[in-house]
């Protein structure tokens, strides 16, 4: 029986189960990914199965999590390093940036850096300052990482195998207000290419361009607007480094009209890339500015704001609206 | 305890000593704590070339082994110098040199064995050397044809590393390999005195003692970092601050190859048997400029520099090597000229790199590939195409 009905954390903990059976280079490490199985419980179980020389509980730092993941690689692993909250990664940005993500080159080739790191990123569940945030952009900026977030079970499953088996260092962000959501996970399918984008809803009138915890969004936008006579496509983008624009272009040159979607702000944002992108390669197809939805410039907010910061069914059919009123 | 800055701009020669693991030889610990900001050195071989003794650290070399250390020094000392000269010629950019250091490096770098691993900082050319490194290699970065450049994995020396003490940690993640596998090897962390208020470095040292990792972390204390002093950086002398990791620390005369090579041998040893990592502080000095770019007359004394001077670590060899008749003067006069051949081959090893071609930024920056480098590197081409199809550059 190889579909099965889970939820995206399942899937995830599935999927690095599957990596440390097949594969004995893969280690994970992080903090609490043992016993406790995560704080997210993504981890559950596997350390039980798998021995602690396999899944590592690791000192409470994250510089020093990733910089020793670099250095098993070094060695031939393959480390899956699991950082506890979005928030929590800069004191290993240096890693990631300075070393991580330049060694291949350095070295001409000659060596390789197999490093996922999982980051549950991201809100929507309430929770205190530095736990919901979405720093994608700041790692997709950086020539030598490959950035991708799933947004589904099915997704998550095999673009964490594909991650996994990437001989480059991928950041892998996890949409953690879905952790729970349940969809089936074929283990035996072919999967697409890790950077391919997907369409998950075709249209004539308006491109939505979303990934992560927004592509739910951007297809609940998509049916009210039908409801209203509007024919909109929606894309899952799946990877924000490389950006499968190509996808996008052909969308964008059946709709005329692109909205993008995330909840990291839009100053600078994967929204901003798109749009450049987009407008260079189909000024003529255009019937409108190529907008955006996204957060804001400022401090992710207190709890108790967030549904109204993030955007939400309204705000997206908001830019839906201004788009076609063009 | 207070620690006087003196105290560890200027320590004790002592040739018995305070046991790294705790154990004492009773005597000298007596003095040692009677003196107890006066930090305890190991030594086998004094500024005046004299062998003496220490109970915890023997060494007992041949004459060939001896003369071979010699030539190392020598040999890695004439590399530093043709390679200041090429970049006040402006074959090179930047030269960060060693001067000075060549004990602390080939000490060490002699006591690692071939299956061991290194993980540099970005001065360690002796180091280089004894881990069979072609000097061409070390020498790209600094003349800007790239970033590094050569196979970490065939001399298991990895690349220069410039963001300081981030190695500390891709040092310890390795050993943490070596224990995975069952290997028996080890690994070297070099790192300097200002690297040691890294986060990373302490860091290194915890993951390091938390897995009992075997890896030893190599402290070229050389009394600068540019142009702070120690006295800026920390309070307590660093040999000492392993022991709160809950591992050995020792502070050896880094300008003494025999006693180097002893005490990272030891510590090698120790790692390899699975006893875990180990810190080994070579005091030393940096005789010359941080690099090329720096001025240390802006910082610092010469009667600082006259002091260390007279504790060369090369002419303390040649003092002991011409006493004891282990070497003649054929042997310095073949050595003399070797390393003028050297030299020549070094400059003419520089001058003759090419640049490189600027589309080759755009390999390896993925192994795999991406999408995003195909589709730049086609539109850079095309810009370059239209210079050569047009008008011409």
């Amino acid at each position: 029986m190889a579909v099965q009905k889970l939820p995206l954390a399942k899937a995830i903990n599935e999927s690095l189960r599957t990596a440390l059976e097949n594969d004995p280079k893969v280690v994970l490490m992080g903090e609490d990914i043992g016993k406790l199985g995560g704080v997210f419980r993504v981890t559950d179980g596997l350390q039980k199965d798998f021995g602690e020389s396999r899944v590592i509980d690791t000192p409470l730092a994250e510089s020093g999590i990733v910089g020793t993941a670099i250095g098993l690689a070094l060695r031939g692993y393959r480390p899956v390093v699991e950082i506890q909250f979005d928030g929590f990664v800069f004191p290993a940005y240096d890693q990631i940036v300075t070393q991580l993500a330049k060694m291949h080159a350095r070295s001409l080739g000659k060596v390789k850096l197999p490093v996922v790191i999982r980051i549950p990123y991201g809100g929507g569940i309430g929770a205190v300052e530095h736990h919901s945030e979405s720093p994608e952009a700041l790692f997709a900026h950086v020539a030598g990482l490959k950035v991708v977030s799933p947004s589904n079970s099915q997704d998550a499953y095999w673009m964490l195998q594909q991650a996994i088996q990437s001989d480059d260092p991928v950041i892998y962000f996890e949409p953690k207000r879905r952790y729970w959501d349940k969809s089936d996970v074929d283990t035996e399918a072919i999967p697409a290419p890790l950077h391919a984008a997907r369409t998950v809803r075709e249209g004539t009138d308006l491109t939505l361009v979303g990934y992560g915890p927004m592509v739910k969004v951007c297809l609940e936008a998509a049916a009210a607007a039908q409801e209203e006579g509007k024919s909109v496509e929606v894309l899952d983008l799946r990877s924000m480094s490389p950006i499968d624009f190509d996808s996008i272009q052909a969308s964008v040159e059946k709709t005329g009209r692109l909205v993008v979607v995330h909840e990291a702000p839009v100053f600078y944002g994967s929204g901003a890339e798109i749009a450049a992108r987009i407008t260079e390669r189909c000024f003529y197809h255009l019937e409108s500015p190529v907008l955006r939805v996204g957060g804001f410039h400022a401090p992710y907010p207190p709890a108790r704001l967030e549904e109204e910061y993030l955007p939400g069914l309204d705000r997206v059919l908001d830019a839906v609206d201004r788009s076609l009123a063009y | 305890m207070t620690v006087e800055s003196t105290a560890a701009r200027t320590p004790r020669r002592t040739s018995g000593g305070k046991r790294a693991g705790g154990k004492t030889a009773t005597k000298a610990a007596k003095t040692a704590q009677a003196q107890a900001a006066e930090p305890e050195l190991v030594q086998l071989l004094t500024p005046e070339g004299q062998r003496v003794e220490h109970p915890d650290y023997a060494i007992d070399l041949s004459a060939d082994e001896l003369r071979g250390l010699y030539k190392d020094m020598v040999l890695t000392r004439q590399f530093d110098a043709e390679a200041i000269a090429l970049q006040r010629q402006g074959e090179l950019g930047l030269w960060p040199s060693l001067l000075g250091q060549e004990a602390a490096q080939i000490g060490s770098g002699r006591a690692t064995k071939d299956d061991d691993y290194v993980f540099p900082t970005y001065r360690e050319h002796g180091v280089a050397w004894c881990r069979g490194v072609q000097p061409k290699n070390l020498l790209g970065m600094f003349r800007g044809v790239n970033n590094g450049g050569w196979d970490p994995n065939s001399n298991n020396f990895h690349l220069y590393t410039i963001v300081i003490g981030s190695q500390a940690l891709h040092a310890t993640g390795y050993a943490m390999g070596i224990t995975k596998d069952g290997a028996d090897s080890a690994v070297v962390a070099y790192f300097g005195d200002g690297a040691s208020s890294q986060g990373d470095v302490m860091e290194g040292f915890n993951f390091a003692a938390v897995y009992n990792a075997p890896v030893v972390f190599f402290c070229q204390n050389n009394q600068w970092a540019i142009s702070e002093s120690n006295e800026k950086q920390f309070r307590v002398p660093l040999y000492q601050r392993a022991q709160g990791f809950g591992f050995p620390g020792v502070r050896v005369d880094g300008n003494d190859v025999l006693a180097v090579l002893a005490v990272t041998r030891a510590a090698l040893d120790r790692a390899r048997r699975g006893e875990g990592p180990m810190l080994i502080e070579a005091f030393t000095y940096r005789m010359g400029a941080h690099t090329t770019s720096d001025d240390p007359t802006k910082y610092r004394r010469d009667e600082e520099r006259e002091a260390w001077e007279a504790k060369d670590p090369i002419l303390r060899l040649r003092t002991y090597l011409l006493a004891e008749g282990l070497a003649d003067e054929a042997f310095f006069a073949d050595l003399e000229k070797e390393s003028e051949a050297f030299g020549k081959q070094v400059r003419e090893a520089v001058r003759s790199m090419e640049d490189p071609d600027m589309m080759a930024i755009f390999e390896n920056v993925y192994a795999d590939g991406s999408a995003l480098v195909d589709e730049e590197r086609a539109q850079f081409a095309a810009y370059q195409a239209s210079f050569a199809d047009g008008e011409g550059k």
